[in-house]
């Protein structure tokens, strides 16, 4: 008995961590271009890139989880658990690394723009070699903290039917009758997770430290 | 057009519903959970060792596992062990566990904050150490917490649609058994999804106004 309950949680384990990476990629890419609308110069875009901020951190992840799987999953378009979840927590996540990068941006020392107008560097090369080194070095801390947090947060999945950790879990704890066991171990799934990004990204933070001064 | 309001209209009793077991749920949660996170920020910096890790264990697993697994450990999890919990006493019991462990987390950095002359000062006038904790470190501490504790409450609020999956009739439980039985998700969700937001939007912009207000007289 002991032995299924150990091996059904290590499967869920992948579908969570996939959870947590394809949302993670989506909101990171998608926050990009709601940063660069938040400080721009037009107001309409300031606007909208405000009005989604307020609106995806204000909606439970759990109910746009359901919106886009019943939603839109049963009427419009066909969207399987797994692509429901991670637009859900890709469209959330967006709207909390905008805020990131913002932080970041606003990190960043006037001087060194101005620098780097000042060497005649071309516009791409403004970004690329002198802001972008700057800025993923600043943001790396809070987004691995928001990467923990949405590891967590991923397990709403389990509600639309993704076979992740706390789906498996919540089986066994219906097959087995044991749910103390079985929810202490996936709470410790989680916890052990969690530890790797923990490190990895204060040994990144800690490199990159060394090599990009601010 | 007139189809949805029609339905919007008719199914608002159930959402308000809804809305106000979510409400009253979060409630009695920030109630239990911000007193006990207090308590878990000074346990943490206690001198006893075994209040320090006793703080330091409830801190980290509660911080540590998702809200939903220990809303179904205590759900699911309890009664084989002769514990048997309401839906809402399991929802209250998980997310307030939630709620005290992020929250000594904020008190602790509102404490933090407080400078350290303060405490000299208080000892200097000879103020016992409950005393200096109650009149001179608190008050400061928990005026610089305060926008993250509401923050915080907001996204309790949200939390609370977890508790679906305990079956507390909370508004996402209300909206999905509408749907359920008129197929009509799309509208009732995001109804659903209209009211959290017409209260979390409010409560979000009140969050960043009382941290500009702070930010203007710093202690």
């Amino acid at each position: 008995m002991k032995a299924e309950i150990f091996t059904s949680i290590l499967l869920g384990i992948p579908w969570t961590i996939a959870l947590t990476l394809v949302s993670f990629g989506i909101g990171a890419i998608l926050g990009i271009p709601i940063c660069a609308m938040r400080l721009s110069k037009f107001s309409a875009l300031r606007f909208i890139a405000h009005l989604y901020g307020l609106v995806f951190r204000s909606i439970p992840p759990l109910l746009l989880v359901f919106i886009i799987y019943f939603g839109i999953g049963a009427g419009f378009l066909k969207i399987g658990p797994f692509q429901a979840s991670v637009i859900g927590l890709g469209l959330v996540t967006a709207a909390n690394m905008s805020e990131i990068y913002r932080g970041g941006v606003s990190a960043i020392h006037n001087g060194q723009w101005e620098a780097a107008r000042a060497l005649a560097l071309p516009g791409y090369s403004r970004y690329l070699d002198v802001i972008y080194p700057q800025l993923l070095r600043v943001c790396l801390p809070s987004s691995a903290g928001y990467v923990i947090g949405l590891l967590k947060d991923s397990a709403i999945a389990s509600t639309v039917g993704v076979a992740d950790i706390a789906f498996n879990a919540n089986q066994m704890a219906r097959t087995t009758y044991q749910g103390l066991e079985v929810f202490a171990f996936a709470g410790v799934a989680y916890m052990v997770i969690s530890i790797p990004i923990a490190i990895l990204a204060r040994i990144a933070d800690r490199k990159m430290k060394s090599r990009i001064a601010i | 057009m007139k189809e949805l309001l029609d339905f919007w209209i008719e199914s608002t009793p159930n959402l308000l519903d809804g809305l106000i077991v979510s409400l009253q749920v979060t409630a009695v949660i920030l109630a239990i959970g911000i007193p006990f996170g207090l308590l878990l920020a000074l346990g943490v910096e206690s001198k006893n060792k075994f209040t320090k890790w006793f703080s330091l264990f409830a801190v980290e697993v509660g911080r540590g596992a998702p809200a939903l697994v220990l809303l179904q450990f205590a759900y699911f999890g309890l009664p084989p062990v002769g514990i048997t919990l309401s839906s809402f006493s399991a929802t209250v019991l998980a997310l307030a566990w939630n709620t005290a462990a992020y929250t000594s987390e904020i008190i602790r950095a509102g404490i933090d904050a407080v400078p350290h002359g303060e405490k000299e000062a208080a000892a200097s006038m000879c103020f016992s150490k409950i005393d200096t904790l109650r009149f001179v470190v608190l008050p400061q501490g928990l005026r610089v917490a305060a926008p993250a504790l509401l923050g915080f409450a907001v996204l309790m609020l949200q939390a609370t649609s977890l508790s679906f999956t305990v079956a507390l009739p909370e508004l996402t439980s209300q909206a999905h058994i509408i749907g359920s039985s008129t197929f009509k998700y799309m509208a009732i969700l995001s109804y659903a999804g209209i009211m959290y937001a017409s209260i979390c939007i409010p409560a979000t912009i009140l969050v960043s106004v009382l941290e500009k207000q702070l930010g203007k007289h710093t202690i």
